[in-house]
């Protein structure tokens, strides 16, 4: 087959993720500035019915693996399948998701397929038909550029929320291929799985988050942020202090030792702004800081500073927000 | 139970980073060096489960001599020895040959578990786990924020994005470890396990006592290499909404803002 790019797009519970949209869509960029086809891998259980789907971002043919024994990703039996239908493509660069089951994939596959992946991807280059790849070190303190050597094959994950979607043309599906490969016999396995219903918004895919501190006092509090949060579509995110308080789950800490987010907007109540909390949240496109302490280094950071105590003002800016929103609609 | 974890030495997360001169490499005059905290967590699940089932944990780690003092502070933590490859033909070499260095280490200690960090805070390509795991043909479990073993089986909570899934294996097994301190808790050095950690051995090894020729080290057998490394934009200068409006008006004054200016909500 001629060469090309491959995506690996992430199907999980009957659907396509959102991000393997955003991989594609820059597969595309890539493949266009290097002259190549776009072609795309997916496996999961009923992924075959909707790998047409793709093709709306650009992709030109899908090779599927469908059966409802890989409902759920496992390392073991998924690592082995892509390795297989990527050899059959033999492309020129590979793109997947930087997304939780994506880095634990492409980590796995680098290193069955001998090539060297870099994670986190968050800007690719092609120039002379050569790709580089930028990613955050340090937590965002600084960023690196790398370039593969010695014609080795650049697989890179994307991270989420970074690259844009093109815009879907409805007109287009992408051929699919279904391919026979057995599925390995693994040792490891899935006991339970369990999907959060409540609707809370990922912190990770979130465009907007309010995080709070330890300027929130106690865990009941930030039912306030909640109420907010409900009112812009955002996510409650929080500071390792707040979570180490035990106020709030560990999953939602911000930060060097947390997720790292960049979200549109980004709204810091009662948090100082430590250069661990920094790191995880500095590259979102507009930062807000409420804050009672003029001197706190969080304001150093922000679009915009609110120099007031959070309890009076949270209330205020709920109401401003809500009434904002019933103007609008 | 033969548990080995393998760590790595990063800056301390205070590190303000600064790109040094070649452009390529951070100034690493002055910093101080900590266990990457991903490590310090597989350590601590790694020394709860030597009280739960006995047995032994090691410790393995690269990098030039400074590493000591963090193989010193595990050993002083609860672990019982350690390995360190200290070899300078690995300065140049890719994680990809480093992690072949680091995988030979380990088979030497024959473990039943490898126990490591999700991610380290420094370059944070969160790979070498799964590295190890295919270079030994092992099952892998990633992303461990809490874990149980019986002595045959492992079973692990990995966070997916909107829920959680739990994994088990056969031993051998590897697990990397996720989670944040809350969950972790790690343990301090305590003053008798320190002094006990001094008589605690540290083995010492080049490439060559792990059975390789060093050229296949050389900066030329690289498959992937960095080359800059660029500080973020600066932000531009925020302002603060004024102090003359009371707080209603502050509320009145973000929320026009966000969405006049800022186009966010
Ligand atoms: C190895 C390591 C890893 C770490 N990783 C992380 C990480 O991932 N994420 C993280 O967040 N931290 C991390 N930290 C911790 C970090 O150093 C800080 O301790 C932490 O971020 C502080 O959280 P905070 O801002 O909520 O609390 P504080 O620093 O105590 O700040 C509270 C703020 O609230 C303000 N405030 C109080 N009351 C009010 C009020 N009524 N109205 C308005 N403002 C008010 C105060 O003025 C103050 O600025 C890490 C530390 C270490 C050593």
């Amino acid at each position: 087959m001629a060469k090309c790019v491959c995506v690996i797009a992430e199907f999980r519970n009957g659907n396509f993720r959102r991000v393997s949209f955003e991989v594609a869509s820059e597969g595309k960029r890539v493949a266009d500035a290097l002259g190549l086809e776009l072609y795309g891998v997916a496996v999961g259980s009923g992924v075959a019915s909707k790998a047409a789907e793709l093709g709306r971002y650009g992709v030109r043919k899908v090779l599927v693996r469908d059966d409802p024994a890989l409902e759920n990703y496992l390392a073991e039996t998924h690592v082995p399948i892509v390795a297989e239908m990527v050899g059959r493509l033999d492309p020129a660069v590979i793109l997947l998701p930087a997304s939780v089951d994506g880095k634990d994939l492409g980590s796995r596959l680098g290193a069955k397929l001998r090539v060297a992946l870099v994670q986190d991807v968050v800007q690719i280059v092609c120039e002379d038909g050569r790709v580089r790849a930028k990613w955050p070190i340090f937590a965002g303190k600084c960023f690196a550029w790398s370039e593969w050597l010695g014609g080795t094959l650049p697989v890179i994950s994307c991270r989420p929320n970074v690259m844009s979607c093109r815009e879907p043309d409805d007109s287009f599906a992408a051929e699919v291929e279904n391919v026979d490969v057995p599925i390995p016999q693994a040792r490891s396995h899935v006991k339970a799985i369990d999907y959060d219903t409540s609707g809370k918004v990922e912190l990770s895919e979130a465009e907007i988050i309010i995080s709070g501190g330890r300027g929130m006092k106690e865990a009941s509090n930030y039912s306030m942020l909640e109420e907010l949060a409900q009112l812009l579509g955002a996510a409650v995110g929080a500071s390792r202090a707040a979570v180490d308080s035990g106020w709030r789950p560990h999953s939602d800490q911000v930060g060097q030792t947390g997720k790292v987010v960049n979200p549109d907007l980004y709204i810091a109540v009662g948090i100082s702004g430590a250069i661990q909390h920094l790191a995880g949240m500095g590259s979102s496109k507009y930062i807000v800081a409420i804050n009672r302490d003029p001197d706190a280094p969080i304001f150093s950071k922000a679009d915009y500073g609110i120099v007031e105590d959070l309890f009076k003002f949270i209330p205020a800016f709920t109401e401003e927000v809500r009434k904002h929103k019933s103007t609008c609609s | 139970m033969n548990i080995v974890v393998l760590l790595k030495q990063t800056p301390d997360t205070e590190s303000v980073i600064r790109i040094a001169g070649d452009g390529k490499s951070i100034v690493t005059d002055g910093l101080k060096w900590i266990i990457n905290p991903y490590d310090e967590f597989a350590l601590e699940a790694a020394l709860r489960l030597k009280d739960k089932l006995k047995g032994k944990v090691s410790v393995v780690s690269y990098g030039p001599p400074r590493v000591v003092e963090a193989l010193r502070t595990a050993l002083a933590m609860g672990a019982d020895d350690a390995v360190l490859i200290d070899d300078p033909v690995l300065k140049t070499a890719d994680y990809l040959r480093v992690t072949k260095a680091l995988t030979a280490a380990i088979k030497e200690l024959n473990p039943d578990l490898i126990f490591t960090g999700s991610r380290a805070i420094d370059y944070d390509q969160g790979q070498r786990g799964a590295i190890v795991a295919e270079n030994l043909d092992w099952p892998h479990l990633a992303l461990a924020v809490a874990v149980d073993c019986d002595g045959s089986v492992v079973t692990i909570e990995r966070p997916i994005e909107g829920g959680k899934v739990i994994l088990e294996s056969p031993l051998p097994a590897l697990v990397t470890f996720g989670g944040a301190h809350a969950i972790w808790n790690p343990r301090y050095a305590s003053l008798p396990g320190i002094m006990k950690a001094k008589k605690k051995p540290i083995a010492m090894k080049k490439v060559t006592d792990l059975g390789f020729d060093p050229a296949n080290f050389e900066p030329e057998t690289a498959r992937i290499r960095i080359t800059s490394l660029e500080k973020p934009a600066e932000r531009k200068q925020g302002r603060i909404i004024n102090g003359d409006l009371d707080v209603v008006g502050k509320a009145a004054e973000l929320v026009r803002s966000l969405h006049e200016e800022a186009k966010v909500i």
